[in-house]
């Protein structure tokens, strides 16, 4: 169920509403799509579609503008110029989709109430709230410390919170914006078992990351940023086979990409 | 140096004799702060939060002003009320004057702006800490303030502790709203002022020392209560 015909019923739903909920999120679309900021573009001209499955991988060297483009699809960051374009309204997109920060922000609460957050503040009931929430806590490794702060966890705990805060609602599609950077071998492979989990339960996956092969074992697309342009768009095999261009097949190579 | 020592057994002894007149004045003093508190907080902690999270024409300007509005003097406070509720004034029907609420509204104004200034820099800072979360989660302006002011909570008690460390010690405001009325709206402070004036010096001394004694025991027991020290710094 959509979340806002969870919220509202799905009898009571205006009849446009019902019709929007019911609607897949996806395709995406962006068209031209620029951010700029103070004059100096940081992101575009950009074309492209994410699709209804999959995982799209977003790499490119730093400052190639790979945050900058997620945070312009989930809305966080103002569009200058072109179009993004979701498949029902964006007030009923913003409701399913969620990001996950590449440093964590935790609430100054605990663990059991960060991963409840977003269902109270949907209008669940803080009990079940909270039942679901101790559910996902167990689910990603964080049943032992329901009770304790936030703030003062590790930094894989931490991504791993933000993991099942972000994924409680169920959205249909997940942003997030180098998750496993600084984190070590187990961390990282904890958290890719969670992305895979949430993947073959139906949530598209946009993730950016310089982790070679961490994208090569999660993507099944991949867009190559470089110099705030989409310098290449593939299917990851096709990509990781055969780049397109000297910039992603230096960067693959693992050569210092400027 | 005799003076000081005489005025610190006098406190010993108002507070142990049970003294019926003290016992008033603190009764008094606490009616009249704890409530101008209250009312201070549920105005200024609100406003500093949405001082935080909205962005407005003039923000800079307003913030400004309520920055320098906690440096109001009580004194001009305490005119300012009295014109309002002086039997000539706007408000003088209401017979408020000399009476404990004249007492407390006078206590808001010089607080609210303190209270609300803290918060404002306590939310301000929490808001820049989530503020990219709670719009990714699509939280309504009422939940963000909501959130921060939760989450901010001790930071916010040490505003309302600020507030109330102000109101307990004020007296040039509450002597000319309150009149310093004996069984009436006589509080430790005017009480003090009034000892001093009349040159019974040890018995204003010992009256300041239960002063001090209940700002520090109403600061250790909301400490205590909150479990300040003791909880987790998260």
């Amino acid at each position: 169920m959509s979340t806002l015909t969870g919220i509202l019923g799905a009898t009571d739903a205006p009849a446009g509403l019902r019709e929007d909920s019911a609607r897949p999120l996806l395709p995406l679309r962006l068209e031209g799509a620029v951010a700029q900021v103070r004059g100096r573009v940081l992101v575009g001209p950009v074309d492209l579609t994410i699709t209804r499955t999959g995982v799209t991988i977003v790499m490119g060297p730093n400052g190639s503008g790979k945050t900058t483009l997620l945070r312009l699809m989930h809305g966080l960051q103002r569009l200058s110029a072109g179009t993004i374009r979701w498949n029902v309204p964006d007030d009923v997109a913003r409701e399913r989709q969620a990001y996950v920060f590449q440093a964590p922000i935790m609430m100054r609460r605990s663990v059991l109430d960060n991963i409840a957050y977003p269902l109270i503040l949907h209008g669940v009931a803080r009990r079940e709230a909270r039942a679901r929430a101790a559910d996902w806590a167990e689910r990603v490794g964080l049943g032992a410390a329901l009770q304790r702060g936030a703030p003062v966890l590790s930094g894989g705990e931490k991504q791993k919170l933000a993991l099942a805060r972000a994924l409680i609602r169920r959205p249909e599609i997940l942003f997030l914006d180098e998750p496993c950077a600084n984190l070590d071998g187990r961390a990282m492979r904890e958290i890719e078992a969670i992305l895979l989990d949430a993947r073959a339960a139906g949530t598209r996956i946009v993730m950016a990351t310089h982790d070679m092969g961490q994208a090569r074992r999660l993507a099944s697309e991949v867009v190559f940023l470089y110099g705030g342009k989409v310098h290449e768009s593939a299917e990851a095999g096709a990509f990781f086979e055969a780049p397109g261009t000297p910039e992603a097949e230096a960067f693959i190579n693992g050569e210092i990409v400027e | 140096m005799d003076s000081i020592f005489q005025g610190l057994g006098q406190a010993v002894r108002l507070i142990f004799t049970l003294d019926p007149d003290l016992y008033e004045i603190i009764a008094m003093s606490l009616r009249v702060t704890l409530s101008a508190v209250a009312i201070a907080s549920l105005i200024g902690l609100p406003l500093g939060a949405w001082l935080a999270v909205n962005r407005f024409r003039h923000r800079r300007a307003t913030i400004a002003v309520l920055n320098a509005l906690m440096g109001l003097p009580p004194v001009v406070v305490g005119l300012f009320v009295y014109l309002l509720l002086s039997r000539s004034g706007p408000f003088g029907v209401l017979g408020l004057l000399f009476t404990p609420t004249a007492m407390i509204i006078a206590q808001v104004i010089i607080i609210t702006p303190l209270i609300a200034s803290i918060a404002h820099q306590a939310i301000r800072d929490l808001w820049a800490e989530y503020h990219d979360l709670l719009i990714s989660m699509n939280a309504t302006r009422g939940q963000r303030i909501r959130s921060l002011l939760w989450d901010g909570r001790r930071a916010l008690l040490t505003a309302m502790l600020a507030g109330f460390g102000r109101a307990i010690g004020e007296v040039g405001a509450i002597m000319i709203v309150g009149g310093s009325i004996e069984h009436s709206t006589r509080v430790l402070t005017t009480a003090i002022a009034l000892e001093t004036s009349k040159g019974n010096l040890e018995f204003a001394l010992g009256l300041g020392v239960v002063l001090i004694a209940l700002a520090v025991a109403v600061n250790l027991l909301i400490h205590t209560l909150s479990g300040t020290e003791r909880a987790p710094a998260w």
